[in-house]
C-alpha cells in the first residue's frame, strides 16, 4: 500500500495548497466585485451634482453634493410613490408574517402527512414566473375590483414573501427545544399560552428579521408592480416608468433610493437568512 | 393522596413497540425509581405519565382521578426535565414564578414561595439571573425549585442528574433526597444509574424492553431478583451466573460441586460475587486478573470454562493461573429457570 502510495505521488500538497488558495481568493474577489463596483456607481452618482453625473472622464469618488437626491424627492410624484411603497411593504410583511410563521411552527412542531411534500411545495411557489401570472391576476383583480390598490399588490407580494417567511420561521421554531414548551404545558400552559409565554418571546428577533426580509421583497418588486397599479405606484413601478424620460442622474438617486434601505435591512437580518439557507440546503 | 396507577399501558410507535402493557402502582408520598438501560421506554413511561405522550392502550390515574385524557396542566405534576428546560428569556425568579403566575397566585404569595424554594434548593442569591448566566448545576437547581414550587403532589424527573459531573451528582443527590423527603410529594424517578436508584429509592422498578421486570424496595431488588436480567443489571459488577445440571432430587452440580436447590427441569445458579469466601471445598477457580481495590480485591476468573467474579478480601493475594476455591454462602444462591429467565 505505502509503495502505491509512492509511485503515483499527488502534486505537493503545498503547491496544491497554494494554487487552491488563489483560486479562492480570485473567486471571493470577483463575486465581491461583481456585488459592490454596481452599488458603489450607484452610490457615486447619486451624492454627485447633476453635471458631473454627464460629464467626462467622471470621477468616480462622489462630490456629496446632494442636488440630484434633492431633486429626485422633489419630482412630481416620487413622494406618493414611496408611502406607495412603504405601504405595500408593510402590508406584505404582515400578511407574510401572519400566515408564515404558524405555518413554520406546525412545520417544526408537528408530524403529519406529506410534511416533506409541503416543504418542497413552498419552495416551489418561487418556480413559476410572475409574468407568467401577472396577466391572470391582472383580470382576476380587475374582476374583484382588487386591482390599483394597496392591498391587492400586497397580496401578490405576500404570496412571494411568504415561502422565506415559512422557511425562516420553521428554522427558528426548530431552534427553540421542544422541552422548554413542554415545561410551559407541565406548568399549567395550554398550547397557545406556552407559544406566547416561551417561544415568541424567544423567536422574536428572528421573526423581526423574517419580516424586514418579507419588507424587502415587496420593496424591491417590480414586475408586479408595474402590471397591477396605475394611479397607485410603487417606487419601483414608478421609477421604471418614468426611466426613458427622465435624466441619468435622477434615474442613479431614484435607485440608490431604492437599494440603500434594502441593503440596511438585509445586512441587519443576514444572521438569519443565512440559517434559513442553513435549512433549505438539507 | 397522590397515589399513582398505570394500567396495561402500552406505546408504539409505528411499528416499534416502546412499552408493553406496564401496571405499575405507586404509593402516595413514595420515592419510586425507574432504573434500566437506555431505550428500555423509561422516559417514554415518564412521558406518558405528564401527559406529554399518548399511550397507545391503557389507564393512568392519579389520585381518583383518571387523567390519561387530560393535558399535562390538569395533572397536578411537575416535571424536571433532562436537560432542565430553564426558560432562557427569563431571570430565574420569573422561571421559578412562572408556573404560580399561571395559576394567578398573588404576588405576595409567589414571592413567600420563590424565595422559600429557592433557599431550599440555596440559589437565593441566583434568582436575579439568566439562565446563560448560571452552570449546569444551578441550572438544575432552578429546574428544581420550579418544580417544587408549584407543591405538586406529583413529581417527575427524567434523569436530572445525568449531565452533571461525577462529584456535583453525588451532591445533588444527597440533596435531593434531603429536599424530597420533606415535601409530601410522590415522586418517580428515573435513571440508568443503578448506584442512583438505590441510593435514592423507596422502590425500584426496574425495565427491560419496555416491560417492568421487577418492582421493589432497593434491598429486595439487589438480593432476590425476580429475574436474570435483575442480577445481571444491578450491582457492579453484576451477580454470577452458572450452568447447573441435575443430580437427583433437588440437587445440583455447578462447577464439580453439589448444592441443594429447588426441583425443576432445569436451573440456572446465581451468586453475587461478594458472597463467596475461600474454602478448601468451595468452587474451583482459575484466575484471569486481579484488581486490588483497596478494601476489596477483585477477581475476574472462570469456573468451569465460564466467566466469574468474585469480591474477596485484600489480604488474599491470588496470581492469575492460580486456583481460588471459593465456596458461596448458602442462604445467598439464587437460581433462575434458564428458559424464562425467572427466578426459581
Ligand atoms: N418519538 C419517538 N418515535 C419513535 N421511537 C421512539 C420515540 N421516542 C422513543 N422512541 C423509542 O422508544 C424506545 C424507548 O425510548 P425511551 O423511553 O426514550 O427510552 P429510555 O428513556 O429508557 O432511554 C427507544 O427505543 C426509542 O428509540
Ligand atoms: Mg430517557
Amino acid at each position: 500500500m505505502t509503495e502505491a502510495g509512492t509511485q503515483d505521488a499527488p502534486p505537493a500538497p503545498d503547491r496544491v495548497r497554494r494554487s487552491g488558495r488563489w483560486v479562492f481568493v480570485t473567486g471571493v474577489g470577483l463575486l465581491v466585485a461583481w456585488v459592490l463596483v454596481p452599488i458603489w456607481l450607484l452610490l457615486a452618482n447619486a451624492l454627485s451634482a447633476p453635471a458631473e453625473v454627464t460629464a467626462f472622464p467622471r470621477s468616480i469618488i462622489p462630490s456629496f453634493d446632494t442636488a440630484s437626491l434633492e431633486f429626485f424627492f422633489g419630482f412630481r410624484g416620487v413622494l406618493d410613490a414611496l408611502w406607495n411603497s412603504i405601504q405595500v411593504a408593510s402590508v406584505t410583511m404582515i400578511v407574510a408574517i401572519g400566515l408564515g410563521a404558524p405555518a413554520g411552527y406546525a412545520l417544526s412542531r408537528f408530524d403529519f402527512p406529506g410534511k416533506e411534500a409541503f416543504r418542497f411545495l413552498v419552495i416551489m411557489t418561487r418556480a413559476f414566473p410572475l409574468p407568467l401570472l401577472a396577466l391572470p391576476l391582472a383580470v382576476m383583480f380587475i374582476r374583484t375590483g382588487l386591482d390599483d390598490t394597496i392591498l391587492g399588490l400586497a397580496l401578490v407580494h405576500a404570496t412571494l414573501a411568504l415561502p422565506f417567511a415559512v422557511l425562516i420561521t420553521f428554522s427558528l421554531f426548530s431552534g427553540i427545544p421542544v422541552e422548554l414548551e413542554e415545561a410551559a404545558w407541565t406548568l399549567g400552559c395550554t398550547r397557545l399560552q406556552a407559544v406566547i409565554k416561551v417561544v415568541l418571546p424567544l423567536a422574536a428577533p428572528g421573526i423581526a428579521a423574517s419580516a424586514v426580509f418579507a419588507f424587502v421583497i415587496s420593496w424591491n418588486e417590480v414586475f408586479a408592480a408595474a402590471v397591477l397599479t396605475i394611479e397607485n405606484r410603487t417606487l419601483t413601478a414608478f421609477l421604471l416608468q418614468s426611466l426613458d424620460v427622465s435624466p441619468l442622474h435622477l434615474k442613479f438617486a431614484g435607485g440608490a433610493a431604492l437599494v440603500i434601505p434594502a441593503l440596511l435591512f438585509i445586512f441587519a437580518v443576514r444572521k438569519y437568512l443565512f440559517a434559513m439557507w442553513g435549512i433549505a440546503n438539507r | 393522596m397522590a397515589e399513582i396507577r398505570i394500567k396495561g399501558v402500552a406505546k408504539d410507535f409505528g411499528t416499534f413497540t416502546a412499552l408493553h402493557d406496564v401496571d405499575l402502582t405507586i404509593a402516595d408520598r413514595e420515592f419510586m425509581v425507574l432504573l434500566g438501560a437506555s431505550g428500555c421506554g423509561k422516559t417514554t413511561l415518564l412521558r406518558i405519565i405528564a401527559g406529554l405522550e399518548t399511550a397507545t392502550k391503557g389507564e393512568v390515574w392519579i389520585g381518583d382521578r383518571r387523567v390519561d385524557q387530560l393535558p399535562p396542566r390538569e395533572r397536578g405534576i411537575a416535571m424536571v426535565f433532562q436537560n432542565y428546560a430553564v426558560f432562557p428569556h427569563l431571570t430565574v425568579f420569573e422561571n421559578i414564578a412562572f408556573g404560580l403566575r399561571m395559576k394567578r397566585m398573588p404576588q405576595a404569595e409567589v414571592t413567600r414561595r420563590v424565595t422559600r424554594t429557592a433557599e431550599l434548593m440555596h440559589i437565593e442569591q441566583l434568582l436575579k439571573r439568566y439562565s446563560g448566566q448560571l452552570s449546569g448545576g444551578q441550572r438544575q437547581r432552578v429546574a428544581v425549585a420550579r418544580a417544587l414550587a408549584m407543591e405538586p403532589e406529583v413529581i417527575l424527573m427524567d434523569e436530572p442528574l445525568s449531565n452533571l459531573d461525577a462529584l456535583l451528582r453525588l451532591e445533588m443527590r444527597a440533596e435531593l433526597k434531603g429536599v424530597l423527603a420533606g415535601s409530601n410529594t410522590t415522586t418517580i424517578y428515573v435513571t440508568h444509574d443503578q448506584v442512583e436508584a438505590m441510593s435514592l429509592a423507596d422502590r425500584i422498578s426496574v425495565m427491560n424492553g419496555g416491560k417492568i421486570v421487577q418492582a421493589a424496595g432497593p434491598v429486595e431488588v439487589y438480593r432476590n431478583p425476580a429475574a436474570r436480567f435483575v442480577g445481571s443489571f444491578i450491582g457492579n459488577p453484576p451477580m454470577n451466573f452458572l450452568s447447573a445440571s441435575p443430580a437427583g432430587a433437588g440437587q445440583w452440580q455447578v462447577g464439580g460441586q453439589v448444592f441443594a436447590g429447588p426441583e425443576a427441569p432445569a436451573a440456572e445458579f446465581a451468586i453475587r460475587p461478594e458472597d463467596l469466601h475461600p474454602s478448601d471445598t468451595g468452587l474451583p477457580a482459575e484466575v484471569r486478573v486481579v484488581e486490588p481495590l483497596g478494601p476489596h480485591t477483585l477477581v475476574t476468573a472462570t469456573v468451569a470454562g465460564q466467566p466469574f467474579r468474585a469480591v474477596i478480601d485484600s489480604t488474599l493475594v491470588p496470581r492469575p493461573g492460580d486456583v481460588l476455591h471459593l465456596a458461596p454462602m448458602a442462604d445467598r444462591i439464587r437460581w433462575f429457570n434458564p428458559e424464562t429467565q425467572k427466578a426459581l
